[in-house]
């Protein structure tokens, strides 16, 4: 699958350019680096003039004051870990599913009455905001008696294009002798889309899934505006009020930590999962 | 009748013919109905209308579009100002610069962690980053800039970064095009890889002389497709901006500096509550975005 790209490639990168994207690559990680670093600094250390940019004498205290901050929120630290890996489970599996079904339709029956139309509403959905459909969205939820249920914060995050999109595109390179084989040896259209297209499009859905777990993990409008009570909010939304907002320095400590504890498991998941990520990127054109 | 009857007939055959795919696409399909054609409709009608949530929504012509463009000053000289001086430096900058890097990484050994080391800042939540933000732009000695600045000679008080009307738009850009080497990033990446290598080739036969060239000539064109999918990307991202406006300069910001139209749409729809003048500036952004998505379909189809 993987072509040796190296071999082939004409001019070597010099020194320089080396030299150039290096500097560059550690600016763009600055911030993250202070992230990281002030996470694990003593009070004393945050306020220090001049400013300290790495920590020097590191300390777990920060994440216990976390631990507190969160207790005096009434609900415990633990539900809101839960809220959040609950809903971003579901809402990948399921999405991840739900779209991958959609797609196999779409890329190998191509005369199917009705599939160009609905593959071309869904690429011009690709083209608006997110944002757009907020207010009706919030209608639909709420007359559907869902505000504040984990429904909620899951079924309407699950139907998403770009999904969909990404699917098809890397589906409809899987060669058609394939599908028609396993039809010959009597597999129904159920075990072939289990059992042959979707372990051929494997970097595909680990790619999907990992974009959709970044997105949801760190979805701060879709709980902020679907739950009502303490007990169903997610760590983004709990983290927004444990600072006391843009200004404050109120529990800084505790912020820093919470901010590395919230960013981990996504920057994690793509280090482990990077490079089918790579092998199913170059699908995702769109052609006009 | 006749019409009518084979169309009936088309229909029977459809379903005999492709019915478990339709099961197939049945629960995506319902739920991207409900979710999302629905609300796009919902919004194009409530657009027209007079509605707060407590009574039925009344029908007022274009009464909100009026208010919008000729009325609604904070709208017309902060939301809709702000948001277009952000997407057109932001949009295009992040966009050469995605390509760029990408073509650079590219060559390089250690692919991997050059990528992860420019594509991280994407994925970090505005919400967790706001802290740092907030430390980096502080308005007093303290904070990092000041400090630095101050250092070197450049200035002699502290500037309040986040406080001045001048200097909140520039630092969400900077902050933005920190964050935006994203999917789209990505992408260009792929794309380059995937280039075939005869072609280079092919291009050295044919008279190209030096890289720049190449890029322009070669793989610009094979990439239309990865450079379409960024350029939707961008435009979508760039006028939606409002998270990070909001994390750092809060809602709404001092003398409207860092308002953008979403900002304006979520004082509109969630805080007072007037969800049809809200759902008006949804739609006006749903135009922007789509009339722009077409004009870069346009620019990239293949002729």
């Amino acid at each position: 699958m993987k072509k040796k790209y190296q071999a082939g490639r004409r001019r070597e990168a010099t020194t320089w350019e080396y030299l150039v994207l290096t500097v560059l690559a550690l600016i763009t990680m600055l911030p993250i680096v202070y992230m990281v670093s002030t996470a694990f600094k003593p009070l004393e250390e945050m306020f220090l003039y001049p400013p300290r940019f790495l920590v020097r004498h590191p300390t777990l205290r920060n994440f216990a004051e976390l631990l507190i901050a969160m207790d005096a929120l009434s609900v415990p630290f633990a539900r809101y870990l839960f809220n959040s890996l609950f809903v971003t489970v579901a809402t990948v599996v399921l999405g991840v599913i739900l779209s991958s079904m959609a797609a196999y339709p779409l890329a190998k029956y191509p005369r199917m009455p009705g599939n160009k139309l609905f593959f071309s509403i869904v690429v011009s959905t690709l083209m608006f905001a997110p944002e757009v459909t907020q207010i009706p969205r919030y209608l639909i939820v709420d007359r559907l008696g869902l505000i504040d249920a984990y429904a909620a914060l899951i079924l309407p995050v699950i139907a998403g294009s770009y999904g969909l999109f990404l699917m098809k595109q890397f589906m409809e390179q899987i060669p058609v002798e394939l599908i028609e084989a396993a039809k010959i040896d009597g597999a129904g259209e159920w075990q072939v889309f289990w059992r042959v297209v979707m372990p051929l499009v494997r970097p595909a859905w680990i790619t999907l899934t990992i974009f959709s777990f970044i997105g949801t993990w760190n979805d701060f409008f879709t709980p902020l505006i679907f739950t009502r009570s303490e007990q169903m909010k997610t760590l983004p939304l709990v983290m927004s009020t444990i600072g006391g907002g843009p200004g404050q320095v109120a529990r800084w400590g505790a912020v820093a930590a919470a901010s590395l504890v919230v960013t981990l498991p996504t920057i994690i998941l793509f280090v482990l999962l990077q490079r089918y990520v790579m092998e199913t990127m170059a699908h995702s054109g769109i052609k006009a | 009748m006749n019409g009518l009857r084979s169309r009936w007939q088309a229909i029977r055959y459809a379903w005999h013919e492709y019915h478990t795919m339709y099961l197939f696409m049945l629960p995506f399909t319902l739920l991207f109905v409900v979710f999302v054609v629905a609300p796009v409709l919902t919004a194009a009608y409530l657009s027209f209308t007079y509605f707060n949530v407590l009574e039925p929504p009344r029908w007022i012509g274009l009464s909100n579009y009026r208010l919008l463009f000729v009325e609604d000053d904070i709208f017309y000289q902060h939301a809709l100002k702000n948001t277009f001086i952000f997407a057109i430096i932001t949009g295009p900058l992040g966009y050469v610069i995605s390509f760029t890097l990408a073509w650079f990484i590219n060559r390089l050994r250690f692919r991997q962690l050059y990528t992860l080391a420019f594509y991280t800042p994407s994925i970090t939540s505005a919400i967790a980053m706001s802290v740092i933000w907030l430390y980096f732009f502080a308005n007093d000695r303290y904070g990092l800039l000041n400090y630095l600045l101050m250092e070197i000679g450049l200035i002699t008080e502290p500037v309040a970064w986040l406080r001045e009307q001048s200097t909140i738009l520039p630092v969400i850009m900077i902050v933005s095009l920190w964050m935006s080497m994203g999917t789209g990033f990505l992408v260009f990446l792929a794309g380059l890889q995937d280039v075939p290598l005869e072609l280079y080739e092919a291009g050295m036969v044919d008279g190209v002389r030096n890289a720049l060239q190449e890029v322009f000539y070669i793989t610009i064109p094979v990439m239309r497709p990865q450079l379409l999918f960024g350029a939707v990307m961008a435009i979508v991202n760039s006028f939606a901006v409002f998270g990070i406006a909001a994390q750092i300069a809060g809602l709404p910001s001092p003398l409207y500096a860092g308002h953008t139209i979403v900002a304006h749409l979520y004082d509109y729809g969630f805080i007072r509550f007037e969800m049809g003048y809200a759902a008006a500036i949804a739609v006006v952004l749903f135009l922007l975005t789509f009339f722009l998505g077409r004009v870069a379909m346009r620019i990239f189809s293949e002729r």
